[in-house]
């Protein structure tokens, strides 16, 4: 075991590196980087045995910031890295990081076998519907028709919703947050760390200088609790400034729709509750898009399941216990052999 | 040519002529089996005490349709009681299962060439199948050859009947009959096929049965049967060979065993992230096999996750390793370009292949040493070997550890398809004579920077997560040259670009000086060749010595960086001829290296060359 008990707790700032952070003024990584900092104090990670791996981009520059071991790597990559680090060393406690682009563009692949392999590593996809570090062109998560560099005329080709995709992909644990909201955010990277297996949280981040304001139609402080929705394993999912609207199916049909508590008859007890281990249902929450419906944040899915590099070792154990390594002098002279003297 | 079939003047106390070697091939449909037909003679050449060297030629298509022409399956080898080189050049009997094969291969035998043919499958559709319009068998095609007809089909059948098998599976059995029939006219042992039988087929007690008494059947016909006089059994004595105990190989199996040895010398465990591609797959194969010594596969989602996930497995501190064919090797590259600057090592095998794109990926090739070595963006300097026999594959498997390892660096190992697939006696050497090179991990903090360099050799500390108080970060943007943080100062950028490249080229001094394979180290013509061409070269060139021909070969197995003593070794000839399986690659490096006027030589037919074509050359080159 890698792990080492600290001696003195280390406090956020402890886990920042001593290199100038380099976004933009106002960009929603720096409040994001501050909640990673405070989950990580509150994990008590120890920063020898953390790492932060990413792929390119502006949330790719990532590593550097973190006082702890970084692979800032190559555009997309990041998953398949990491996945090589955790096989490599279990011990390891790995945080990958990247952006719309990195890993549901030109990473899609490697995002898509991270989570369909289950390998325990935290992947935190700063969504911001745009290309920050290349200047500004359409994303995979752009709404159709946003105007950019190379769609002036405005992109005509259907996003795709990040959890969605990592429901698809059977990704066993999938949240979503708001980079600013540092009140829930650290909290939910907490739960990020302990899900054993692939822990997917989208990050809805602000990028101030391509697509400012992008999200705030939910979450500007006056409409914030009337755009999103809080997903509470167990829990009615109600949201609304007043509490009362919720989440419902539709009767006679598998789709939602929202309800206010109180009007036309509706009772408590016909919101649906939360059951963060119910795919399908964790599959139309993460779909949900404003205005018609809140913007679904918490966990929204959550179902441990062996890891991957788990598994391996365990079958790499057995298969050492059935068939012990000899030498390789002797591994080399099995089979059909001759001498000559 | 001693590669020719010679009629044995002298005879054996038991009456069998002895030859000095013989070249068989065994041709067939994919689904008949020449594979295994050729594997197992090989075997049982091996235990008989012969050199060898095998060809095996088989198509891309899984199960092509069966008995057309490009589902042609073939499989070469070249036994002799003297030191074999080759595949050999020409088939002195050629084995053909049905027209198709006919058809593909009756061009390579000689004249007066011995065919042995199983006249059950020269029906009237498979004719039209193999495109003869006429029955080769009586229009005149092999009247200058010694054809022996026999319908194998029909014997097959009859020898397995009461064996339980369907009339399918009694047919299939056919490649033993005929193998049995080959282990008689060249005295082979049949016992160590039969115990591969009756292990390979031990739940289809029937099928081992049936395939058995095919095998024996094929050799008790050559007995009995009034086969024609020169036909008759041959004996081919041992080969005069070092003291040892020894094996037949292919090259993967030699390469799985160097890294896993190069790894234990390394003190590291392996980790291999591939995909799978033809003609690399067999190493992911092997080592998947292999992991109870300390040995993580992995097949990754695409060539890129592969090499990337290599990689991670480095930086965690194993031994990352990738194996792919040129194809897969492109899709690498910018990964390649990031173990560069990170400086972590890596083990790039490529098991290169007929391209570009998809080629011909069943046939061979050595057509990968521009991407090897210069086929990177930007200024990318990293280490290249090439493997020449399946024996060396062994020896190139663990000096690549050894360099990755040693100097922080991602090294390409140029294999060869051909080389992975073709077997040859080799003498089994022992792991413990190899100089342990033991990974010091860097685990003081003090004074401790990511890129702080070894004087010696230029290398950064390898540093792993995990280890207290070496908390950095690395990654794809310019380090600073002393502190490692990012820079993007152009001064500091000429420097890592300028150290970088030393670090590559002092290699060189950490490498053997080029020597001559064999031939005067001064005189009218050099051969220069690399990779698998090593045999058929040093084959001609003896040949041209014993003509008294001033030829000397030089093989190159350091391609990148090239062996210090080098330029002057080439200087000291008036002529220099580099033959390559390629369109001219090495020659070019050659030239841009030390500005002499090397001549190219190719072949580009996903074949080995031959020793008859290499002698020509070399003689019209001192000729001129």
């Amino acid at each position: 075991m890698n792990v080492q008990t600290l001696s003195e707790p280390l406090k956020p700032n402890d886990y920042a590196s001593d290199q100038e952070l380099r976004w933009c003024p106002g960009c929603g990584d720096y409040a994001i980087i501050k909640s990673v900092q405070r989950a990580m104090a509150e994990l008590k990670a120890d920063p020898a045995n953390t790492v932060f791996i990413s792929g390119i981009g502006c949330a790719a520059r990532f590593p550097y910031y973190m006082e702890t071991y970084g692979f800032h790597t190559i555009h997309g990559r990041a998953p398949a890295i990491a996945t090589g680090v955790k096989l490599a060393n279990p011990e390891l406690d790995v945080w990958v990081i990247g952006g719309d682009g990195d890993m549901l563009s030109i990473g899609g692949n490697h995002t898509l076998h991270v989570l369909r392999r289950n390998i325990d590593v935290q992947v935190l996809l700063f969504n911001n519907e745009i290309y920050g570090l290349t200047k500004g062109q359409y994303s995979p998560t752009s709404k159709v028709g946003t105007r950019s560099p190379s769609t002036p005329a405005g992109s005509v080709d259907s996003p795709i919703s990040a959890c969605v995709f990592a429901l698809g992909c059977n990704a066993r644990f999938v949240a979503r947050a708001v980079d600013t909201d540092l009140k829930r955010l650290p909290g939910l990277l907490v739960e990020a760390k302990h899900h054993k297996g692939t822990s997917f949280v989208e990050i809805l981040q602000n990028c101030i200088v391509y697509n400012d304001g992008v999200f705030s139609a939910f979450t500007e402080k006056a409409i914030a609790a009337d755009g999103q929705i809080l997903c509470e394993h167990g829990k009615p999912l109600l949201f609304g400034k007043d509490g009362n609207r919720g989440l419902r199916l539709t009767p006679g049909k598998l789709d939602l729709e929202v309800v206010t508590v109180g009007e036309n008859g509706i009772t408590e007890d016909e919101i649906l509750i939360h059951d963060e281990a119910n795919r399908p249902q964790a599959l139309m929450l993460a779909g949900m898009r404003p205005p018609s419906f809140p913007v679904a944040m918490g966990v929204i899915f959550r179902d441990p399941g062996p890891a991957y590099e788990i598994s391996m070792h365990e079958q790499i154990a057995e298969v050492t216990a059935e068939n012990p390594p000899e030498a390789l002098n002797d591994l080399m002279r099995k089979g059909r052999t001759w001498t000559v003297s | 040519m001693a590669t020719k079939l010679k009629h044995g003047e002298e005879t054996d106390e038991q009456g069998r002529r002895i030859l000095d070697s013989v070249c068989i091939r065994f041709a067939g449909d994919s689904g008949d089996g020449m594979q295994l037909t050729g594997t197992q003679f090989t075997q049982s050449t091996a235990l008989m005490g012969n050199d060898l060297a095998t060809f095996p030629d088989f198509p891309a298509e899984i199960r092509a349709p069966i008995g057309t022409t490009y589902g042609v399956s073939a499989f070469q080898i070249n036994f002799a009681s003297f030191d074999i080189m080759t595949p050999g050049d020409a088939p002195d009997v050629l084995v053909v299962m049905n027209p198709a094969a006919l058809k593909v291969h009756l061009r390579d035998v000689a004249p007066g060439g011995v065919i042995i043919l199983n006249t059950g499958a020269f029906t009237d559709r498979n004719l039209d199948k193999a495109g003869y319009k006429t029955n080769p068998l009586t229009d005149g095609t092999i009247v200058d050859f010694r054809a022996i007809e026999i319908d194998i089909s029909k014997l097959t059948l009859a020898a397995v009947e009461g064996s339980g098998v369907t009339q399918k599976e009694g047919l299939r059995c056919k490649n033993l009959w005929t193998l049995g029939l080959l282990s008689w006219m060249y005295n082979r042992e049949r016992q160590p096929t039969i115990d591969w039988l009756n292990q390979r087929f031990a739940k289809q007690p029937e099928v081992a049965a049936a395939n058995i008494a095919a095998l024996n059947a094929g050799h008790a016909y050559g007995e009995t049967a009034e086969l024609p006089s020169d036909v008759s059994a041959y004996v081919v004595p041992k080969a005069a060979v070092d003291p040892g105990t020894y094996r037949a190989v292919t090259g993967i199996e030699t390469t799985s065993w160097g890294l896993l040895v190069g790894a234990q010398k390394a003190g590291l465990d392996i980790f291999l992230g591939s995909y799978p591609i033809t003609p690399a797959s067999p190493l992911l194969h092997t080592l998947s096999n292999l992991r109870q010594y300390g040995v993580v596969t992995f097949q990754a989602e695409d060539e890129i996750s592969a090499i990337c996930s290599a990689l991670g497995a480095s930086y965690a501190g194993a031994l990352g390793i990738t194996a792919s064919s040129g194809p897969g090797i492109a899709l690498k590259t910018e990964a390649l370009g990031l173990a560069t600057v990170a400086e972590l090592p890596l083990v790039v095998v490529n098991f290169q292949r007929a391209g570009p794109s998809t080629g011909l990926p069943t046939k061979t090739e050595q057509s990968d040493l521009y991407q090897a070595v210069w086929g990177r963006n930007a200024d990318t300097p990293l280490p290249v070997v090439a493997a020449a026999t399946p024996g060396d594959c062994y020896d190139c498997a663990i000096e690549v550890v050894r360099i990755a390892t040693k100097y922080m660096t991602p090294v390409i190992f140029l294999n060869e398809g051909y080389l992975a697939n073709a077997a040859e006696p080799w003498k089994i050497p022992d792991a413990d004579d190899i100089e342990p090179f033991p990974v010091e991990f860097r685990t003081d903090p003090e004074g401790f920077q990511p890129y702080l360099r070894d004087e010696q050799t230029l290398a950064r500390p390898w540093a792993k997560p995990g280890t207290p108080g070496l908390t950095h970060r690395i990654g794809g943007i310019e380090k600073d040259y002393d502190s490692g943080n990012i820079s993007y100062d152009p001064e500091n950028h000429h420097r890592m670009t300028k150290v970088r490249a030393a670090k590559i080229n002092n290699i060189a001094n950490d490498i053997p000086l080029q020597t001559v394979a064999s031939g005067n180290e001064t005189g009218k013509l050099a051969v220069i060749g690399w990779g698998s061409t090593y045999g058929a070269i040093e084959q001609a060139a003896r040949h041209c010595r014993k003509q008294g021909l001033d030829v000397t070969h030089i093989h190159i197995r350091y391609i990148w960086p090239l062996p210090r003593n080098l330029g002057e070794l080439l200087a000291g000839f008036d002529k220099l001829l580099v033959p390559e399986m390629n369109n001219g690659q090495l020659v070019t490096l050659l030239r841009a290296e030390y500005c002499l006027p090397a001549e190219s030589l190719t072949q580009i037919n996903g074949r080995p060359f031959k020793v008859a074509d290499l002698e020509d050359e070399f003689r019209a080159r001192l000729e001129d």
